[in-house]
């Protein structure tokens, strides 16, 4: 029996918790890319770069905050911040929206062009973060570092294993949690949320229906900046702010969109969680959770590892190219990229 | 007006400057290539070994000793520590067009290894690299013309495997960061320690520059080892994997190679990391502390990493061309092992004149340097290691192996 629950400790530390933090960090991410997505209709490729954009800035008021002592332990600071974060992200969706997508728009340019503006935009937000805070690892979390400590949980239960969760991972799981049930009231039963599913819909049954293009476009921008600087800044509380990481999110976060179907705000978060929890199962060693659970004379010697960690990145690449070839839709019938 | 001045000084000095390399130039003259990583990942490092190394040229021709007068003009070339194309051409550069009579470098495995190959070995100029610790390097075709004044990590991967079993430590995790130097670390350890009975649990490569490394940690804690192992950077890979080992309670103890030292792990650790063991090259000698006072008496840092290997790499160079009688590259090469080794009258930094004139009068001399210099018969530092342990929140040097 004890082998048992020291087994499941065990899974909890190592692909539970973490899983289900990155999922959420992930799936935020992916409510963006799929908004966008279904509003603007095309692959904002920029959106990496809009997370590391808006974290910038809740770094950069976090650190003036920590330099004036304003804080409120034991949450960490960047919370406080992150509304100014927020709205500096929302700022620049809105100027790339209005000198640069606007005139695509406007032109009715096909979506393969919006894609590779979306680029450009994504190359300029990248010098702009490298040249205002630098290329480098920047730390920034502070206040209490965690809600239950490994050692302090193996001291309590008196159990072999330890599990630890971090203050970082709990407020993510908790964010993401509040953010996304607003999200959907908000898509659901507000007025505006209504007109931008009817406009994702049907563009021109929604302008005769006398819903504002403009307005749904600019309340798509607040939300994507929006959601996008949360899912930054708990991604770098949880992890760490390099300008480069959040480059490379870029591409587990659209698996997530397309797994979930693009253009699918329930699939969005679903496809968060399964990317997440593929990369970390795939890449765990299941040596000493198996011998928690299997009679002596079954242990392993091997790792038990399916996927040695370095492909990491390999794991979300080809769930999407698999989801793309047996069901473009994805899990949830969204659009046909 | 002040600033004027400053700036009419510096002219002024600098004229001079130039005017004095000019003279020198038309004296007898022998110029010697430094190719160090003024551009790319070590560029925080080599203007200070690149100082080092100069001081002892300049150090040599102030002598007037050498040769009857001959003055080393140091002529410098970007290795770029990464692009081996780069640092190739460099070397033919320094080689065909300055015409240098030896090179002082390179720095990084890597690079070294393609300079010594395309463009060093073949056309006979001696290179001594005071930083490359690939244990790859031992066993190139040099035909007897690379040497280094740093230790191969395989001499590490020994040191540590010993540290290890000496402490009692028989079961180990290993992880490395995914380039030449931790790979080659890493194998060197492993085949160290499994000799010595320790047995190597697991071993897993890290990138450097994620964000999360809970993964690789999850891996690694699976095989049940107690002590992790982590050959990486310390601003790098090496410190998150450290974090999210003692976060999520997978190890508390660990142990570092040279590459993880550094005051910055501490600071952003804190107290879990006491009790860590660690390896780094040097030595606690009087050499190598007459070296950073005279290299401080000279205007440079001296407690530099690499910066005394450095001097020694140039030292060596200036005491071969004295024993050889000539500037000649073939003749610097015979006289290289002969200088660094024993038998004759030890030389320790800053006395390269007494060195210079012994041999000048017909005697041997040992040369001892900042790094206490012995070269091994493929000519690289047999190298001492300092065993480090964090106690309270720093580094203390146990013992030196």
């Amino acid at each position: 029996m004890e082998g048992l629950i020291n087994a499941i400790v065990l899974f909890s530390n190592f692909v539970l918790i973490p899983g289900m933090a990155y999922g959420s960090q992930l799936a935020l991410g992916a409510l963006g890319v799929t908004l966008i997505y279904s509003i603007l209709r095309f692959a904002n490729f920029a959106h990496g770069d809009l997370m590391a954009f808006g974290t910038m800035f809740v770094i950069l008021i976090t650190w003036w905050l920590q330099s004036i002592g304003v804080g409120i332990d034991p949450l960490p600071t960047a919370l406080l911040a992150l509304p100014f974060g927020m709205a500096a992200a929302i700022a620049i969706s809105l100027l790339s929206d209005r000198f640069v997508y606007r005139f695509y728009r406007r032109n009715k340019s096909p979506a393969v062009i919006f894609v590779i503006v979306s680029i450009g935009v994504m190359f300029l937000m990248n010098g702009l973060v490298r040249v205002i805070i630098g290329p480098n690892d920047r730390e920034f979390g502070d206040g209490a570092r965690f809600l239950i400590k490994a050692r302090e949980f193996k001291e309590a239960t008196g159990l072999n294993e330890g599990l630890a969760l971090k203050l970082s991972q709990g407020l993510t799981i908790a964010v993401t949690f509040v953010v996304v049930i607003a999200l959907f009231w908000f898509l659901q039963k507000s007025r505006t949320g209504k007109a931008m599913r009817a406009y994702s819909d049907n563009e021109d049954l929604a302008l005769l229906s006398g819903v504002s293009p403009d307005r749904v476009v600019i309340v798509a921008w607040v939300i994507a900046g929006s959601l996008a600087t949360i899912a930054g800044t708990l991604y770098g509380l949880d992890k760490s702010f390099k300008p480069f990481t959040y480059f490379q999110l870029l591409l587990p976060i659209f698996a997530a969109a397309i797994v979930g179907g693009i253009g699918h705000p329930v699939g969005a978060v679903v496809g968060g969680y399964v990317i997440a929890f593929s990369e970390v199962t795939v890449t765990y060693a299941y040596k000493k959770f198996l011998i928690y659970i299997v009679p002596e004379s079954w242990e392993p010697e091997s790792l038990v590892q399916l996927l040695s960690t370095e492909y990491k990145f390999a794991v979300s690449f080809v769930i999407l190219v698999v989801v793309l070839l047996v069901r473009p839709t994805g899990i949830f019938k969204g659009k046909v990229l | 007006m002040k600033h004027v001045k400053t700036i009419k000084t510096t002219l002024m000095a600098s004229v001079a400057a130039f005017g004095l390399t000019m003279g020198s130039a038309m004296a007898d003259d022998a110029k010697v290539g430094i190719i160090l990583g003024f551009t790319g990942p070590i560029e925080s490092l080599t203007p200070d070994m690149a100082a080092s190394a100069e001081l002892a040229l300049k150090e040599a021709s102030d002598s007037g000793i050498l040769l009857g007068g001959t003055t080393l003009t140091p002529v410098r070339g970007d290795s770029t520590c990464i692009d081996s194309a780069a640092a190739t051409s460099a070397a033919e550069r320094l080689i065909t067009s300055d015409g240098v009579v030896a090179i002082m470098g390179a720095d990084c495995s890597g690079v070294t290894t393609a300079i010594a190959n395309n463009t060093a070995v073949p056309n006979g100029v001696v290179m001594v690299s005071p930083s490359a610790t690939s244990p790859a390097l031992t066993t190139i075709e040099d035909n007897g013309y690379f040497f280094r004044t740093a230790p191969s990590d395989a001499r590490q991967g020994e040191v540590l495997a010993d540290v290890l079993t000496d402490r009692g430590i028989m079961e180990i995790a290993i992880t490395y960061t995914n380039n030449d130097y931790g790979k080659g670390l890493s194998d060197a350890f492993q085949a160290a320690y499994e000799a010595k009975g320790g047995s190597v649990l697991v071993v897993a490569a890290h990138e450097d520059g994620k964000a999360d490394y809970s993964a690789e940690v999850a891996a690694l804690a699976a095989a049940g080892a107690d002590h992790l192992a982590v050959f990486g950077y310390v601003d790098q890979g090496g410190k998150g994997i450290i974090q999210t080992s003692l976060d999520t309670g997978a190890f508390d103890s660990f142990v570092l190679a040279d590459g993880m030292i550094g005051e910055s792990l501490i600071e952003s650790i804190g107290p879990d990391l006491n009790g860590t063991i660690g390896t780094l090259p040097g030595s606690e000698s009087q050499e190598s502390a007459d070296f950073v006072s005279y290299a401080q008496d000279n205007g440079l840092a001296g407690d530099c990493p690499f910066c005394g290997e450095s001097y020694d790499a140039a030292a060596l160079i200036a005491l071969a061309m004295q024993a050889a009688g000539s500037t000649d590259r073939e003749a610097i090469q015979a006289q290289i092992m002969n200088v660094a080794n024993a038998p004759g009258t030890p030389i320790g930094p800053g006395n390269l004149a007494e060195g210079l004139q012994i041999l000048a009068d017909g005697g041997e001399v040992d040369y001892v340097g900042a790094t206490s210099v012995e070269l091994t018969d493929v000519g690289e530092a047999a190298g001492s290691y300092k065993e480090l342990e964090v106690q309270d929140g720093a580094f203390v040097t146990m013992q030196v192996r």
